[in-house]
């Protein structure tokens, strides 16, 4: 696990070289410090990870499976480049009656199970990375709504309060805010520790995404699902409601604040005195039902 | 005795007008009616996803409240508001109408009941007054269809925006209480009726009715995929329509199949509609495997080459297909142990399909080919399907799926093998059988010319959306963060290329009947090989009532 995420990490500092993603994110690198975790314009790659995960998400696919797709399209339009030049009608006017080659047939057949066997060793030992879950230094339980999220921090770890997370709407944004992403109150996190993300929903089916962490789990009512991250930055980081969910679906993003852990002492001490009064109830898994059809 | 003879021929004469088109029972009469309805459905699914690039050309909404003013007639102080909604009904719509009433009727129906009773050999299908209903469903069904967008679904907006997906709780009484999705169901139950009757039909007609000497395996490989295909149909339509008949109970007689407070799940509507679902995409691409392999040997002047293992490569993608229904849900929270095997399945069927890939270029390999428009239709399409398969590889992993699920990667990845693939099929199959079909050959240039247009138009739309996917762009959003408006312009000027590709293939229609140049029975020359260039362009109304007798083929 150590070694992958510091290949992945070599991976990424040798592709800053190669890809304009970077380029991108380098002429940005300034006005986006405190939001790591947005697109950039023209940006051709994966946002930038944060995660161990994410990181070894981007050395699978920038690494594994991009080379190989590349040199298998770039090899069939090569084939078909040459077909095209070498056997029309003009080049090559007598047809071979040639419809059978065993060699080649076995080969065809054989390359491609071996390249797949490629692509599956890093990729199961991807999948079973994300899906076993580390223990948990902090959890946060989310409930999806039409068409915004509540996040509700139990009190066994300071928290026992509840808020709500809207978007800010076009007319409201201040400057730095960013027009779909930015929401009144983020989701605060501490840097560096397994954070665990229970998901569920009120009313239909959302999905909870952040793609600079790495992850994402659908919000299904009466189910409780779970995800882990572990940010080694600090930031804010994005993501936008991912299932179809109805008018709003485009306008409830989703924002993570990771912070020292010092200062996330301090907003919980803060946050559990301020969303106190918003009479939030405590966690309680049953109330999270399809019939609780709780509206705005 | 001669009186009994002449009044048997007049109950054979055919009826004219609209009563031969209503009430037919010839095959290639219904297979018309099919090609029109489809290429009908595809200017209306066309024009829905004009409108929808139209939107994305910009962030921000400004094509869809004026629309929602027009089709829906809202006030402009709602207008906003209904647009959102408008956008969802048109991507749901737009997905439904391809598929089920685009290139469904176009592949299987249009071109199947053309050519496979001429290719092995037949005089008709084995159920020609099943065929008539078989058609006629569709009409009801797209009506259906269409009342939807006009009712209500979601709580004062009408339609359903809920994705061709149709998940619960949004399509139940949850998310849209009103009558559109119900109509909707209705709609679907009587297209998956028409395509069950159709598939039927199709394996009977196949397994029974060959010519003498017409084996199976010397069938041509168009017939084949329309097999595969009948039999894909008939395994997992009926469990969509269990699916869909339970989300109507859950949502008129108080059901909770769905519904986690009844002891329902959601996630069973997506496991049963998914094992429909990916079938359902094999169902739409293994036609189009069909077409090509017979444009590419006709053209090659070469039998296929490794007509055994193309043949079954389609069968195993068919098998291998009904098995990896979940690798559309790696995001809801299945187990490890399942992730792994959805996995392992989904990249199975990357082999068969590298066998054909392969096998279509190594017909070409040693040929003669003649570069005719559906020639560079087939090329085209293997170049597309090689792209939009190598990405369908990167999204069989889960773990990196983890990060493109619901993005524009998948939207991407899924018009490059339909909205390309299968769409340049039927275009190849059209120019293909076009002189065929109607006794004209089609102009030349002007095929080119939209094949050009498509083919950069298409590109232009969809590869970008593999970056805006990779950026974390999700799908099915009306509006999007400033930072994806670069590619989505780019997107939307290719979209608007394609759109005018489509003017000028009705326009190539129009010129070949306006022109009427004599097409001949074999427009191909000795590269065609199969039954129907053995007959009158277009063939006569009751072919092969002689059988005829198929030698020995090389394959």
């Amino acid at each position: 696990m150590k070694f992958l995420s510091l290949t992945a990490r070599r991976a990424r500092d040798l592709r800053a070289g190669i890809l304009p993603t970077c380029f991108w994110l380098a002429a940005l690198g300034a006005g986006a410090a405190l939001a790591d975790g947005i697109p950039q314009p023209g940006q051709i790659g994966l946002q930038e990870a944060v995660t161990p995960i994410a990181e070894e998400m981007h050395f699978f696919h920038n690494w594994v499976l991009l080379p190989i797709i590349i040199g298998i399209s770039v090899f069939v339009l090569g084939l078909l480049a040459y077909v095209i030049v070498r056997f029309n009608e003009r080049a090559n006017p007598t047809p071979s009656r040639t419809t059978h080659n065993s060699t080649l047939e076995v080969i065809w057949t054989v390359v491609p199970v071996m390249i797949l066997v490629v692509i599956a060793i890093p990729s199961f030992r991807l999948l079973t990375h994300q899906v076993v879950m580390p223990q948990a230094d902090v959890t946060v339980k989310v409930t999806a709504k039409q068409w915004y999220w509540t996040y509700n921090y139990p009190a066994d770890q300071g928290g026992g309060f509840e808020f709500d997370s809207y978007m800010v709407p076009e007319d409201s944004l201040k400057p730095g805010d960013i027009r779909l992403l930015s929401v009144d109150n983020e989701a605060v996190v501490p840097v560096g520790k397994v954070v665990r993300i229970q998901v569920t929903a009120a009313d239909v089916i959302h999905s909870f995404t952040v793609p600079a962490f790495g992850i994402r789990i659908d919000a299904i009512p009466g189910r409780l699902n779970e995800t882990w991250f572990k940010a080694e930055r600090e930031g804010i980081y994005y993501g936008q409601c991912s299932k179809l969910c109805g008018q709003d679906h485009a306008y409830m993003p989703i924002a993570v604040r990771v912070v020292s852990e010092e200062n996330y002492a301090t907003w919980l001490a803060e946050a559990a005195k301020k969303f106190a009064s918003s009479g939030a109830a405590p966690v309680n898994l049953a109330a999270n039902a399809s019939q609780d059809l709780e509206r705005r | 005795m001669a009186t009994t003879t002449a009044e048997h021929h007049e109950e054979h004469g055919h009826p004219t007008g609209w009563r031969r088109y209503l009430f037919s029972t010839n095959h290639k009469d219904i297979g018309t009616l099919y090609i029109v309805f489809a290429l009908i459905a595809g200017l209306v699914g066309t024009i829905m996803s004009v409108f929808m690039r139209m939107e994305l050309q910009e962030p921000g909404i400004q094509v869809f409240n004026h629309l929602a003013q027009i089709i829906d007639g809202v006030s402009p102080e709602v207008a906003v508001l209904a647009a959102k909604n408008l956008y969802n009904v048109f991507i749901t719509a737009h997905g439904l109408i391809m598929i089920f009433f685009m290139v469904m009727p176009a592949l299987i129906g249009g071109f199947g009941n053309w050519f496979v009773p001429i290719m092995i050999g037949a005089p008709d299908m084995a159920f020609p007054r099943m065929n008539n209903i078989s058609f006629w469903l569709l009409p009801a069904a797209f009506t259906l269809a269409v009342i939807s967008l006009f009712v209500e679904g979601a709580p004062g907006l009408k339609g359903f925006g809920g994705g061709w997906v149709l998940y619960p709780p949004y399509s139940s009484n949850t998310g849209s209480p009103g009558p559109a999705m119900d109509f909707l169901i209705l709609a679907i139950h009587l297209a998956g009726a028409s395509s069950i009757l159709g598939a039927i039909n199709f394996i009977t007609t196949i397994f029974n009715m060959r010519a003498p000497g017409m084996t199976l395996h010397k069938m041509p490989l168009f017939v084949w995929s329309i097999l595969v295909t009948a039999f894909l149909l008939v395994l997992t339509l009926p469990v969509l329509a269990g699916a869909i008949t339970m989300l109507l109970t859950d949502r008129n007689f108080g059901t909770t199949f769905f519904d986690p407070s009844g002891g329902g799940d959601p996630l069973l509507f997506q496991h049963l509609f998914w094992f429909f679902g990916h079938p359902e995409v094999y169902i739409l691409i293994l036609p189009a495997f069909g077409i090509i392999s017979q444009i590419v040997s006709t053209f090659s002047h070469k039998p296929v080459f490794g007509y055994l293992g193309m043949a079954y490569a389609m069968v195993a993608i068919g098998i291998v297909g009904l098995v990896v229904w979940a690798h559309h849900m790696y995001t809801v929270g299945m187990s490890l142990d399942t992730q792994r095997y959805f996995v392992f399945a989904t990249m199975v069927i990357a082999v068969p399909t590298g066998v054909k890939i392969f096998s279509w270029i190594a017909t070409m390999w040693g040929g003669s080919i003649t570069f005719r428009a559906p020639m560079v239709w087939a090329t085209g399409f293997i170049f597309v399907f090689t792209v939009g398969g190598v990405t369908g590889v990167v999204l069989a992993n889960a773990g990196i799926d983890r990060a493109l699920h619901e993005t524009y990667y998948v939207v991407a990845h899924f018009h490059y093998v339909l909205s390309i693939g299968a769409v340049f099929a039927i275009f190849a199959g059209f120019y293909y059988w076009y002189p065929k079909m109607t006794g004209y050959l089609y102009s030349e240039p002007l095929a080119k010319a939209q094949f050009w247009m498509t083919f950069i138009g298409v590109n232009l739309t969809f590869f970008p959306q593999h970056f805006l996917g990779l950026a974390g762009m999700p799908r099915r959003y009306i509006d999007y963060p400033d930072a994806f408006a670069q590619w989505n312009r780019i997107s939307s000027f290719g979209a608007y290329i394609s759109a005018l590709g489509i003017v000028l293939f009705f326009y190539v229609i129009y010129d070949g009947f306006a022109k009427k140049r004599l097409a001949g029975n074999n427009p191909w020359g000795p590269g065609a090989t199969t039954l129907e260039w053995t007959l009158s362009s277009p063939p006569p109304f009751h072919q092969f009532e002689t059988l005829p007798r198929i030698k020995d083929v090389e394959h």
